[in-house]
């Protein structure tokens, strides 16, 4: 009884945080720090903006809070969709291609093999003690105000951006010149890698 | 109207912070690794949101090693994922502790 | 007594229909290239059109909420426009396939509905969609449900790069190829996730296999695509276009011997990727009842159902777009058709484009069909072995001799000519050889000629 009573008072407590911190953050750090000529009405772009980001947000929430494996992977995807679309927000086509085959063509696809292979179908994944659910939003509550208030106070140098420029023939000269050790580097550590999964993923031979 | 630079930073703190939640929380192997990719994905955001305001190539290289070490991060995990619950059954963290002693 | 002779069709009724069936799909890229102006990247055709609007309307549509707007408008009837062709490609080629398996096992097919059958797809569509949208008691419904559209999401997103003549394309992007190989990606989550969702050990078998299948044969075809990229120096797939000629001696699958391999390698990853015969294991009715498509019916197959078929469309651009000089005009060079632009005669070659481009695709989209009705389906041992031990290998080889062989085009330009020259002769020799064998084979069982009776 005890016991559950101070784990309730430090949920509450840690909920409040977040409530304060978050409403502090909204009404009062945010509006100062906006572009200003609010006025103005937000264009197509902007709201394709807006758009990805709120369903990269939600993804990620899916992927972090979702009780049912499968449905943190759907939330990977979406997360993993957004972020590659805001890639192309930042005039990265590229790398938004290489997004969508390496992460959702490769990871997301080999997890969701790992999630076929490890459980049963229909079976649920209760996440729970160890940490739990209060450990993270403590961490939730040391971690992101320090990072929001970083990102929005700082007064990062405002540049306006250059028009979208393919990306291409850049990232290639730049791996060829400047990036050529890391990038024969990767590319051993790929190969270790491809090695290393055989490997471990093998049977056990029956011999010995 | 473009959108300015702190919004994207916003954007990749909360991503992080999703991801770090998720990892301290959660049990399952399979979404701890999920959120890694969480956190990774809000550096990469991060990189280029910076490669945009200078203007150079560099943020992109480095988002290209991400990726290129996210994929074999991710080889090599599951690899380990199905020989773990080969052999134990189980993908709860706190059970698989061989190692510990 | 008389052999039996069946009642057949007038001629003209034949190729009435089968004129139908090949203006109809294309009506759309054509109504696509009335409308690429409107879809300019600077947006002037948007403002030109606002303002033809304000003026009947009697409004001022000059404000950028306006614009917006319009843009939005413009790029979801394209997009809508894009999606039909999709739909009513598959449609005919369900029709079309249907009636060359008939052809080639000799016996009669559809020809019940229209002429020749023609009818059949809208009746199949129609019978889709009427039909009982069944969910599983025991599957993961809304996962169930959501699957579907990411294939078709998947599948829907390579229109965005395809081109279909020599200014209809949506955007040029200049990752184009990339582009398509990366969103197939897609296609693998919806099968997937509708294989595990289906709750079913068909379905999960089915979308397994097939997930493994497309992953495995995307490396092959990722491979096989690099050799004309680097033959063009740009991923783009209009560039890659461009740096071809219309002449078979100026493609690229004749301009370099690896090139041809990689044509090879290419087509067969991706009948692969497409779970097309011989590699259609995940839907082997013999073993896995269908595959990830066991619990589906109604609208949600038919969505899948499209996909699959529309992708002979995708693949067989593709390999035009790659290997086989696009919509390059005999006789008119790129830069002569865009000089032309702002008259009416641009219009003219826009059009003689696409139907170069949609020529050769269809072309190679029969041979996709006749290939499913003349091989057996091949055992999953069998898929991953040629993948990985033979197209793999293959496509390195390729990849690497083309870098050498720039090399030397670089030293002796007259090389790529040589080979165009040379291969393309070969190639004709090769299709010759092949006709006559037919023609031989087919009189030896004593005339069975070309035979309309079942129109």
């Amino acid at each position: 009884m005890n016991r559950t009573f101070s784990k309730l008072a430090l949920w509450a407590f840690l909920a409040l945080l977040v409530a304060l911190f978050l409403g502090y953050f909204i009404t009062r750090v945010l509006p100062d720090y906006l572009p200003a000529g609010r006025a103005v009405p937000p264009r197509l772009g902007d709201l394709v903006f807006y758009a990805c980001a709120a369903a990269t947000v939600a993804g990620a929430a899916g992927v972090a809070f979702s009780r049912n494996i499968v449905w943190s992977c759907i939330g990977l995807l979406i997360a993993l969709l957004g972020t590659a679309a805001l890639y192309v927000f930042l005039s990265a086509d590229f790398l938004a291609v290489a997004q969508l085959l390496v992460y959702i063509g490769g990871v997301l696809v080999l997890i969701l093999f790992a999630v076929m292979l490890t459980n049963r179908i229909g079976e649920v994944n209760v996440s729970n003690q160890s940490l739990g659910l209060g450990g993270g939003l403590a961490v939730f509550a040391a971690v992101a105000p320090l990072l929001m208030l970083v990102a929005v106070l700082v007064p990062w140098p405002v540049r306006p951006p250059g028009p979208m420029a393919p990306t291409t023939a850049r990232i290639g000269d730049e791996f060829l010149s400047t990036w050529l050790l890391p990038f024969e580097v990767a590319s051993v550590v790929l190969l270790a890698t491809l090695v290393g999964a055989v490997v471990m993923a093998r049977k056990e031979l029956k011999a010995d | 109207m473009t959108i300015s630079a702190n919004w994207y930073l916003l954007l990749a703190a909360v991503l992080f912070c999703f991801g770090l939640v998720g990892v301290v929380s959660r049990r399952n192997i399979l979404v701890v690794f999920m959120c890694v990719e969480l956190m990774l994905n809000a550096a990469n955001l991060t990189f280029l949101t910076f490669a945009r305001q200078q203007g150079t190539m560099n943020g992109h290289a480095i988002a290209f090693f991400v990726i290129a070490v996210a994929a074999a991060e991710a080889a090599v995990g599951l690899a380990i994922v199905i020989a773990v619950f080969r052999t134990r059954g189980t993908l709860w963290m706190d059970e698989v502790s061989t190692l510990k002693n | 007594m008389a052999p039996y002779q069946p009642k057949s069709d007038p001629k003209w009724l034949v190729a009435l229909t089968l004129a139908v069936a090949l203006t109809v799909p294309f009506l759309f890229p054509v109504l696509i290239l009335l409308s690429m102006p409107l879809a300019e990247p600077s947006g002037g055709g948007v403002t030109l059109a606002l303002r033809w609007l304000g003026n009947v309307l009697g409004t001022d549509l000059s404000g950028p909420v306006a614009h917006d707007v319009g843009t939005a408008v413009v790029l979801l009837l394209i997009a809508f426009l894009f999606i039909n062709f999709g739909a009513i490609f598959s449609g005919i080629c369900v029709w079309w396939e249907r009636r060359i398996a008939g052809r080639m096992q000799s016996r009669i097919g559809p020809n019940r509905q229209g002429l020749g059958g023609f009818l059949v797809w809208v009746a199949d569509a129609v019978k889709f969609l009427l039909k009982e949208d069944l969910v599983p008691a025991e599957a993961d419904s809304l996962l169930f449900r959501i699957a579907p559209y990411f294939v078709l999401t998947g599948f829907a997103l390579t229109f965005v790069v395809l081109p279909f003549g020599h200014s209809v394309v949506m955007a040029d992007l200049n990752v184009g190829v990339f582009y398509i190989t990366s969103v197939t990606a897609l296609v693998v989550v919806g099968i997937l996730i509708s294989g595990w969702s289906s709750n079913s050990k068909w379905a999960l078998f089915g979308g397994m296999r097939s997930a493994a299948q497309v992953v495995s044969y995307e490396i092959p075809a990722g491979l096989a695509v690099f050799v004309p990229v680097l033959m063009a120096g740009s991923l783009s797939m209009q560039d890659i276009i461009r740096a071809q000629g219309a002449a078979p001696w100026d493609w690229f699958i004749f301009r370099n011997p690896a090139a041809l391999v990689a044509f090879f390698v290419l087509f067969t990853s991706q009948l692969a990727e497409a779970n097309r015969t011989p590699f259609d294991l995940p839907e082997a009715e013999s073993e896995l009842v269908a595959g990830y498509l066991s619990e589906y019916s109604g609208f949600r197959f038919a969505l899948f159902f499209m996909s699959e078929f529309g992708n002979i469309w995708v693949m067989s651009a593709l390999a035009t777009t790659l290997f086989f000089g696009g919509w390059q005009v005999p006789g008119m060079p790129a830069a002569a058709i865009s000089a032309l632009k702002g008259t009416g005669a641009w219009w003219g070659w826009q059009l003689v484009s696409m139907a170069v481009f949609a020529v050769k695709t269809l072309l190679l989209a029969n041979v996709v069909i006749w290939l499913r009705w003349t091989l057996p389906r091949i055992r999953i041992d069998q898929m991953m072995t040629l993948s990985w031990k033979y197209l793999v290998p293959i496509g390195f080889v390729c990849l690497i001799f083309t870098l050498f062989w720039q090399l030397g085009v670089g030293a002796a330009p007259g090389l790529e000519l040589a080979s165009g020259v040379a291969l393309s002769v070969g190639a004709l020799f090769v299709v010759i050889a092949f006709f006559r064998r037919v023609f031989k084979n087919v009189t030896d069982v004593r005339g069975d000629a070309i035979d309309l009776s079942n129109w």
